[in-house]
């Protein structure tokens, strides 16, 4: 397992906090390192909320995100504020609502409708975190479907598996049906 | 001379005589409570004594049961830990008036507002008395302390309407010279279920008394005799009469759920669900 | 039986180590961002029998941790920045009283208000000093989650068997950092359960030790000693006396019963030191920047290696003075406009050069600033 640095972000209440602690989750589970942090305070509260996911095979020492491998944003604000210092062959998932304001120096972007989808299809938009964790494990391939599920699962309340079950098929299509 | 049964059972002789001044009360208040102590029947293994800093505080030093000196202005703070890790211990703070009401008001409050299972006696004599003489919160308006030599501008508090506003389920006042009542209130508020308070009323004639031309300690307990009316005698008193005239007795008096009970079936309740 | 695997939170594993230890009375004031500590006091004390209560503020907190700790409870009481500032008076009583209890302070940026969401090291030096007196501290701090846990558990140790107030110096990032931890299982970490005197016996010298004993055997309330604690100076029998000299007997107690066993309080991680020729010094989350360093630096092909004190105060005097004779730059690395570096200065007196990386102002010390500040040392000397 080679280190992938996550960089999670949203507005709060989109559950990108949630999305970063079932991903660390489920490295654990697979026997991976793996480490979780987030914004606090005011600026958890309004505006571009963010969370850090760092998944190795080794020790994980720096406690911070410096170069992102992966970023997601699913608002406007998050995407002009954290779609940046990135490593030239990051993987960038985007909400298609959000134009980017500038060039975060790789072309592996998605641009995928993920708000949309969890609000039309899923018919929850409080899903969106989980779609977009479910592309984002489709990209990558970290874990198998059940993996994934099991973990999601562990953090969700009881009576939403189902929900979930389609927020996770909804998330895969995504990534499925992008063009590149 | 023998001391009295009710100090050698109560009182640790070794540490005796007390620091006090001559003519202060503290040690006629320091006794009323060890009467109420011996009238209730509570088991000394059992009772603390919790006290702050200052003249009052150092009571429980001489006294025969668990007992902790704290910081300035504290003592609740420390009580409400101990009566909450051990609620089968009897908890009794001994504080003063700026120690209860100034620097610890705010536990004060907080430990009415919980009702928790404490017993406050405030030796109130409307002075800082270990630190030479400054005025206090019970200090009235007009009179003279070292850091009120014009006069003091404050005005003070009363006590068991602060403690009463806050929550208090038991407040009296009693004075050192009343000592019958004042030893009947200390019994009704220990043997109270919550937040009780007594507010003792003492004489410092080293510092208040020298300041304000009140006399010796003795003249200032004929003062208390002939300026303090059991408040139910007051209430019936023509408007002339009141007049300068204070009140000692019950103020307050209400059953309300005690916090250390409440915490209990709290955790019974979390238990039985696990 | 096999270790549990849990993402857990640094203020998380604070708690569950407290509950390992046997703590069973929190009383704290929520405060930024240690609040997590109070949270999960709260709901998970009830369900071992435990007591948690938010007091009126940090005073009152530390107040009621003691109080319960003098009725014979394991207690503890977490705060940051302000509230620690507040809580002092009430350390230096614990100190002299002599009183167990775990203070943590989950540092953020200061002084005053500061930065309530970002970390900080910089009350490492209020740790030792901050309340008005002489006394000595036992403070710990861990690099990790799961350190937090191991770290929480000795803190608790360390105060029932040395009679004292110790401090858990963990900072926002690791408070707030989740990682992957192994739970220890029952009987994997040492728990030391306090010494207490027999009960139902007056107790005439409580503060006389024994023959053998660390320090005298606690009386608690209620079992029958009736004893007296007090903030005052003490003799023996625990009430208050005036005399100097017996300040002076008073004194080397509190301080003896720490300096006397150094060995048994103070740990330190030797991380990639034996060959090496540039040392850091750090404690808690900035070791873990400084690790990263080193293994790049190393695979550079330079030799750096790092001292990490895990028991902060009493600093690791042997140890410092050791790498002073070893090598001939020592850094310290530390998240703060300069502390530690003083201490480190003192057991160094000058046989080796010390420097200084760290900042206060909330941004955590990377690894490419310690790489250049090495390479930077090193280049000077040839």
């Amino acid at each position: 397992m080679k280190h992938i640095e996550f960089r999670l972000t949203g507005s709060g209440g989109q559950g990108v906090l949630m999305l970063g602690v079932i991903l660390a989750e489920a490295a654990i589970n697979k026997g991976y390192n793996a480490i979780q942090s987030q914004s606090y305070g005011p600026e958890a509260r309004g505006g571009a909320s963010r969370c850090e996911v760092i998944i190795s095979g080794q020790d994980i020492d720096f406690p911070e995100v410096q170069q992102p491998d992966v970023l997601l944003a699913l608002t406007q604000l998050a995407a002009d504020k954290y779609a940046r210092d990135l490593k030239a062959d990051a993987i960038v998932i985007i909400d298609d609502s959000i134009e980017l304001s500038h060039d975060p120096g790789t072309k592996n972007i998605y641009r995928l409708p993920i708000l949309v989808t969890a609000r039309d299809v899923v018919r929850k938009e409080l899903t969106a975190n989980i779609v977009s964790l479910a592309a984002i494990n489709q990209i990558l391939g970290l874990f198998d479907q059940a993996e994934l599920l099991e973990a999601i699962l562990h953090r969700v309340p009881k009576g939403t598996e189902i929900l979930n079950q389609r927020a996770v098929d909804a998330g895969i299509e995504l990534v499925q049906n992008h063009a590149g | 001379m023998q001391p009295s049964k009710l100090v050698q059972k109560y009182f640790r002789e070794a540490n005796l005589p007390t620091i006090w001044c001559p003519g202060c009360s503290h040690g006629i208040t320091t006794k009323a409570i060890a009467q109420a102590i011996e009238n209730l029947g509570l088991d000394k293994d059992n009772t603390v004594i919790v006290s702050g800093i200052g003249c009052s505080s150092r009571a429980p030093g001489y006294m025969a049961f668990n007992t902790v000196h704290t910081t300035h202005g504290r003592a609740i703070a420390f009580a409400t830990g101990i009566k909450l890790s051990k609620p089968e211990l009897n908890v009794i703070v001994i504080t003063g008036d700026g120690d209860a009401s100034a620097i610890g008001g705010n536990h004060l409050i907080h430990a009415a507002r919980r009702n928790i299972d404490i017993t406050v006696v405030v030796f109130n004599n409307n002075i800082y008395g270990m630190t030479g003489g400054q005025y206090s919160p019970t200090t009235p308006t007009g009179a003279f302390g070292t850091t009120a030599p014009y006069g003091n501008v404050d005005q003070p508090f009363d006590i068991l309407k602060l403690a009463e506003g806050a929550g208090a389920t038991y407040t009296a006042r009693g004075t050192a010279y009343h000592t019958k009542q004042l030893i009947s209130y200390i019994t009704k508020a220990i043997d109270h279920k919550g937040f009780s308070i007594v507010d003792a009323i003492s004489v410092c004639p080293t510092y208040y008394g020298r300041r304000n031309q009140a006399g010796t300690g003795v003249q200032m307990m004929v003062w208390l005799k002939d300026n303090f009316v059991e408040k139910t005698v007051y209430d019936k008193l023509p408007e002339d009469k009141r007049a300068g005239k204070f009140t000692y007795g019950e103020f307050h008096q209400e059953d309300r759920p005690e916090y250390t009970a409440e915490y209990q079936k709290l955790i019974e309740h979390v238990r039985g669900e696990q | 039986m096999a270790n549990k695997i849990a993402l857990m939170q640094g203020n998380e594993a604070c708690v569950q180590g407290a509950l390992y230890a046997g703590y069973r009375f929190y009383a704290g004031y929520p405060i930024t961002p240690s609040t997590e500590i109070a949270e999960l006091s709260a709901l998970e004390l009830p369900k071992v029998g435990g007591k948690f209560i938010q007091m009126e503020d940090e005073i009152g907190g530390i107040a009621a941790a003691i109080g319960a700790s003098i009725a014979g409870t394991k207690a503890m009481t977490a705060t940051s920045g302000p509230g620690f500032s507040l809580k002092q008076e009430n350390i230096g009583y614990a100190v002299m009283a002599q009183i167990p209890l775990v203070i943590v302070n989950v540092m953020r940026g200061g002084p005053s208000t500061g930065l309530p969401t970002q970390s900080a090291q910089a009350d490492i030096m209020q740790a030792k000093w901050g309340s008005h007196g002489d006394y000595p501290m036992i403070a710990l701090s861990p690099i990790s989650v799961r350190e937090t846990f191991d770290l929480t558990v000795r803190a608790f140790n360390l105060a029932e068997k040395y009679r004292t107030p110790v401090m858990l110096m963990t900072d926002e990032v690791i408070g707030h950092l989740r990682e992957r931890v192994e739970i220890p299982v029952e009987g994997e970490l040492e728990v030391f359960d306090r010494i207490t005197a027999e009960a139902g016996k007056l107790r005439r010298r409580p503060y006389e030790k024994e023959p053998g004993e660390i320090v005298p055997a606690m009386s608690v309330f209620g079992d029958g000693n009736r004893t007296h604690t007090t903030g005052l100076f003490y003799n023996e029998t625990g009430f208050p006396s005036n005399s100097t000299e017996n300040a002076k007997i008073m004194l080397d107690r509190i301080f003896s019963k720490i300096y006397d066993h150094v060995d048994d309080i103070v740990q330190v991680e030797e991380y990639e030191l034996a060959d090496c020729e540039v040392a850091f010094v750090a404690f808690g989350s900035t070791s873990r920047v400084v690790k990263a360093a080193i293994k790049q630096l190393r695979a550079d092909g330079i030799k750096a290696g790092l001292l990490r004190a895990i028991t902060i105060w009493p600093s690791p005097e042997k140890q410092i003075r050791a790498l002073a004779e070893q090598v001939d730059h020592i850094i310290v690395a530390e998240q703060n406009e300069g502390q530690y570096v003083r201490e480190v200065q003192r057991i160094v007196e000058g046989r080796a050069k010390v420097y200084h990386i760290g900042r206060g102002n909330g941004e955590i010390l990377t690894p490419p600033e310690l790489i250049d500040l090495v390479k930077e040392v090193k280049h000077a000397t040839k």
